[in-house]
């Protein structure tokens, strides 16, 4: 433990820098995921080509898009934003299926009924069909999130300083319990987003707690 | 006044939905559509406030072409009861209540007091208005279905089997309430099941609708049970099966009113002399 207590100063602003570089990530995937998934969800004929896009951009090994990424946007490879914008692209690539698979769980006789009020399609979006299908997002943006923290120590090996480098730092110097340390503090910080996740969920989302089975279990009722 | 000018509906893929039906709604009246699935019932509904646009013909109301409203507003003007309530499952019973006002931009303040009010008026307890819809009974929820749809006071008020999901006590409650709101409020009412005595129990006019969306008879219950148009009729109001065949057998008790199969529905209140 004498390493961890000497350098909790160190720590510290590292957990602090790694925030700063994850966390966008997390924000920029969203804001792009929602309209990607909504276009998926919406346009059957485009949902394959947009899921599988996506789906294929995951892939990517990470090791090979450091360095891609900066050939085409003609940013600084060793810069933060290019780790920013990897790790977006990830986001995106993760969440953009949750937030298909939120729309499409959207009860179609909640979406009439919106209809049937009065609701133009803008209001509709935005007050009734984006949170409803609020929950299935919200799982897929703490997968998301876990991930992206995690991920993003990659960022020291183009020379962008956070949790990472105490892998990299205790490797070369052989302390064991510095990586250790490394690995303790990524998971303390995804666990720590991801209960702010659950806890801002449970204030957005207050239909969602304690909810019973909802009655629409009930046969809906067909075109006559 | 909703007036249907021949519509008719065919889908894409060639299916007929509502063949060429011409039909009056008078001002504060109920009229019932019935007819099993598949009569177009719920279409014909679907084009007074244009969810559905007909494929020709024209929906009228007060004389005015639907299609030169906008249908947003048009929406907004029109109550519509759905089945199994259709509330919106993240909003609280209060501003489910209050949608259509707000969405017409009524302070949420006033909205909200309105709709409190409409709570007593459709007999729901006021303690229930900051629950979810799923924290509601089947019957509750249907309350404030109806709640809601009265919320803007509008002229028409659209039911589609709004009372097909629940338990049959609770429908005969929901019918009683209906039928007690509409003798105070009086809307013009275009109400669609496909439960006869339904239909019978709330409709001045029954409007009998067969398969292809085609009109086989219309007229008050009164008119249909004495002279049925043909045998579907017959057939679909019980008269073939022998539900509605009343006969009279006297009994040490009175006189018993009997249908065809011999089950006693009930007894005549002064007997024949």
């Amino acid at each position: 433990m004498s390493w961890t207590l000497d350098n909790l100063g160190l720590i510290g602003e590292l957990t602090l820098e790694h925030l700063r570089q994850s966390v966008p990530p997390i924000l920029y995937g969203l804001a792009l995921a929602v309209p990607l998934g909504w276009v998926a969800h919406r346009f059957r004929r485009v949902r394959g080509l947009v899921l599988t896009v996506t789906g294929i951009l995951y892939t990517l090994p990470s090791l090979a898009l450091l360095p891609l990424l900066p050939v085409i946007f003609g940013i600084s490879a060793l810069s933060a934003v290019n780790l920013v914008l990897a790790l977006t692209i990830y986001a995106v690539a993760i969440l953009v299926r949750s937030v298909a698979d939120g729309f499409d769980a959207v009860d179609d006789a909640v979406r009439r009924a919106a209809v049937a009020m009065g609701f133009g399609p803008l209001r509709r979006f935005w007050t009734v069909e984006l949170p409803l299908a609020g929950p299935v997002i919200l799982a897929g943006l703490r997968v998301t999130a876990v991930s992206t923290i995690s991920l993003a120590t990659v960022g020291i090996l183009i020379g962008v300083t956070n949790l990472g480098y105490l892998f990299t730092n205790g490797f070369q110097r052989r302390i064991v319990e510095e990586i250790l340390a490394g690995v303790v503090a990524v998971a303390l910080v995804a666990l720590l987003v991801d209960l702010l996740l659950v806890a801002a969920g449970r204030i957005a989302m207050p239909w969602t707690r304690g909810a019973r089975v909802p009655s629409r279990a009930l046969p809906a009722g067909g075109r006559a | 006044m909703i007036e249907f000018r021949s519509v008719r509906k065919e889908y894409a893929d060639g299916v007929v939905a509502v063949a060429d039906v011409s039909l009056v709604v008078p001002s504060h009246k109920t009229v019932v559509l019935v007819g099993s699935s598949g009569s177009g019932k719920t279409t014909l509904l679907r084009m007074v406030n244009r969810m559905v646009e007909p494929t020709s013909g024209a929906v009228l109301i007060d004389g005015e072409d639907v299609r030169d409203r906008d249908p947003v507003r048009l929406r907004r003007s029109i109550g519509y009861v759905m089945q199994s309530a259709g509330l919106l499952p993240h909003v609280r019973v209060i501003d489910n209540i209050a949608t259509v006002p707000i969405l017409n931009g009524v302070p949420r303040r006033e909205a909200r007091e309105r709709a409190r009010e409409l709570m007593d008026t459709v007999g729901l307890d006021r303690a229930l208005a900051l629950r979810y819809p799923a924290q509601l009974s089947g019957g509750q929820q249907q309350r404030v279905g109806v709640a809601r749809a009265l919320a803007s006071d509008p002229n028409i008020l659209l039911m589609d089997e709004p009372f097909g999901a629940v338990d049959p006590i609770v429908r005969r409650e929901l019918q009683r309430e209906l039928l007690r709101l509409q003798s105070e409020l009086g809307k013009t009412t275009v109400f669609v099941t496909h439960d006869i005595d339904e239909a019978f129990l709330l409709g001045d006019e029954v409007v009998i609708l067969a398969q292809g969306g085609r009109i086989v008879q219309r007229g008050t219950p009164d008119e249909i049970l004495e002279a049925p148009a043909d045998d579907f009729v017959r057939e679909f109001v019980g008269l073939v099966d022998g539900r509605r065949q009343m006969s009279l057998r006297p009994t040490p008790h009175g006189t018993a009113v009997v249908d065809a199969s011999g089950r006693v529905q009930g007894m005549l209140r002064d007997g024949p002399t």
